[in-house]
């Protein structure tokens, strides 16, 4: 295989690969997913940034 | 009910985000060095009408193209984790990212993108002019794409030019200039597109030497050496004055930092800068035990680098934990240092008047919401402190930023006296004689790349536990998911960026061992 046909190979591979898989089955947008609308994103962060937490090693 | 941030959650995702950003930069640094290279051998072809320049040219821009086309699009799956694991950030940031991104996102696409189709597939079908224009669009459009991310990340060590909503939970841009030219974000950019010019310098050098070694293409190997030293020398005296620049910033915004690059845990007045040292293994800020095994010092001048003063007072981790010192804010009024457990307590009183006054807009109670809103303005400034429960959490990994600052600057002056030294032997015809040398400049294009790599560990394990300095920890960034997820994405990120690496390589090694064609590729 020559040179260019190799590296076009490698990026629709590499493309496909990103795009087809990973973000379709491994990266969804978690707030997206969950949430219709900004207002209820909003809702849960703020419910996250205020909940008291501690970490495991607390 | 006490809830618990999921450690495992944290360090996994931190562990994939640390991963897909050091593959991703292995191939960008030497895409925003290696285009000036092209830009200059062929604006020489072009004036001279030499045809060796553009073999020259065509030659490098092969490297270039395998490079481009491998490493192109890996630094997209940085934005997916985003969103996938790094929600609460994503959205605490969002409205700040979104310009600088949006702009990367079209000058990536729109001018790098169209010109490097041009660069590639233009030659005869162009005129040598507009290839030449193309050729010096793509080396800026590569470099202006760079300056977004890296004003982005700058912003998260010093966060400007915002103001957060209460209301939202978002960031919102109050001033754009004061996020594009905030002096992180100036000195960042200055910082890391010079360090790539001299990766790109080490690696043209490199390939040079591994040519005259093998008796071939001495010409366009020579060229290459004098082109690439002198940009390489250049670079580096450069990346010593922003690299000034840089420490005198992360004194100012980020002393935690500075204290960690130097292992300084007790801070005094005329601190030294160690030029090599050893920090005492398992060391705490709190015990009696010496900051060093053994150090070798330059007197006063971390305090000079610092603050402009070699009289200055350069707190340690144990000042920057337990407060106390005196120091000029950036109003020049002498103030008092705030301990970690003062800041603690400030950013636990932002958070609680934050879910207070969320509750009082809920219930229609404004004089609630008002107190509210006045007590979280307050204390926002330490917002992020109040995730934190033990003081020590705002220590970073001291070992590791140590010794990762040290390799970075330690293989920055060697890189200096190697363009020196081939420079020098280049002008007198001795370098072809000098075959050990030939050999170093080879052997030292994978410091190159470590010195790279250092310099984004002591960027990014140094301001550790923030992901935005102050007021957002790791440990608060990520999205509630299952720590196992992103096990298994870590894995296949290894396995894909490897395999990716390898081709790299692979294609590389065979390209360079080819060598250039006559008349280009």
């Amino acid at each position: 295989m020559t040179l260019g046909k190799s590296l076009w190979a490698i990026i629709i591979i590499k493309l496909f690969i990103m795009f087809a898989i990973l973000k379709l089955f491994f990266f969804k947008d978690f707030l997206n997913e969950k949430f219709d609308n900004d207002k209820d994103k909003a809702d849960y962060v703020i419910e996250q940034l205020t909940k008291p937490k501690h970490t495991n090693n607390d | 009910m006490i809830e618990y941030f999921d450690s495992a959650l944290v360090n996994w995702s931190r562990a994939q985000f640390a991963l897909t950003a050091m593959y991703h930069w292995l191939f960008v640094p030497l895409t925003l060095g290696i285009t000036f290279i092209i830009a200059f051998m062929e604006t020489l072809y072009v004036k001279t009408g030499d045809p060796e320049w553009k073999k020259a040219t065509k030659f490098w821009m092969t490297l270039f193209g395998i490079n481009f086309a491998i490493g192109v699009a890996t630094g997209i799956i940085l934005e997916f984790e985003f969103g996938t694991n790094w929600s609460n950030y994503s959205w605490f940031v969002g409205d700040i990212f979104g310009a600088p991104l949006a702009i990367e996102g079209i000058m990536a696409f729109f001018l790098e993108s169209t010109f490097v189709a041009v660069m590639f597939f233009g030659w005869g079908k162009v005129s040598k002019k507009f290839h030449l224009l193309s050729t010096w669009l793509v080396a800026v459009g590569a470099n202006l794409s760079a300056l977004w991310i890296l004003v982005a990340n700058a912003w998260m060590q010093f966060p400007t030019g915002m103001h957060f909503n209460p209301e939202t939970a978002r960031n919102e841009m109050l001033n754009f200039w004061d996020v594009l030219f905030s002096p992180v974000a100036i000195n960042k950019f200055l910082h890391t597109i010079t360090s790539a010019y001299v990766l790109a310098a080490i690696f043209v050098i490199g390939v040079s030497a591994w040519f005259l070694l093998k008796g071939r293409e001495e010409l366009l190997a020579k060229r290459s050496i004098i082109i690439a030293s002198v940009f390489g020398l250049l670079s580096s005296l450069f990346l010593v004055y922003t690299g000034d620049g840089s420490a005198y910033q992360v004194a100012q915004k980020q002393p935690m930092k500075l204290a960690a690059m130097e292992g300084l845990y007790q801070g005094s007045t005329g601190a030294g800068l160690v030029v090599i040292g050893m920090p005492t293994p398992g060391k705490e800020y709190n015990d009696n035990k010496d900051d060093y095994v053994f150090k070798f010092e330059i007197p006063q001048l971390l305090s000079f680098l610092g603050y402009g003063d070699t009289e200055a007072f350069v707190p340690g981790v144990k000042d920057l934990v337990e407060g106390g010192y005196e120091y000029t804010d950036e109003n020049g009024e002498a103030q008092t240092a705030l301990s970690a457990v003062q800041k603690i307590e400030m950013g636990k009183k932002a958070r609680v008047a934050l879910s207070e006054f969320k509750k009082a807009k809920r219930n229609d109670d404004v004089k609630a919401e008002e107190e509210n809103l006045h007590i979280f303005r307050e204390n926002f400034r330490y917002f992020g402190y109040g995730f934190l429960n033990d003081p020590k959490s705002i220590i970073p990994n001291v070992p590791l930023t140590f010794y990762s600052f040290h390799i970075m600057v330690g293989l920055g002056f060697y890189f200096i006296i190697l363009f020196f030294a081939v420079i020098i032997l280049i002008f007198q015809r001795k370098l072809i004689e000098k075959r050990w040398l030939l050999r170093l400049c080879i052997f030292t294009i994978p410091l190159a790349f470590i010195a790279s790599m250092s310099g984004w560990i002591v960027a990014e394990v140094g301001r550790q536990p923030w992901t935005i300095q102050d007021l957002l920890p790791t440990v608060a960034s990520v999205s509630q998911i299952d720590a196992s997820a992103v096990q298994i994405t870590f894995w296949l990120f290894t396995f894909i960026f490897t395999a990716l690496l390898i081709a790299e390589l692979k294609i590389m090694f065979k390209q360079i061992k080819i060598g250039p064609k006559e008349g280009g590729h």
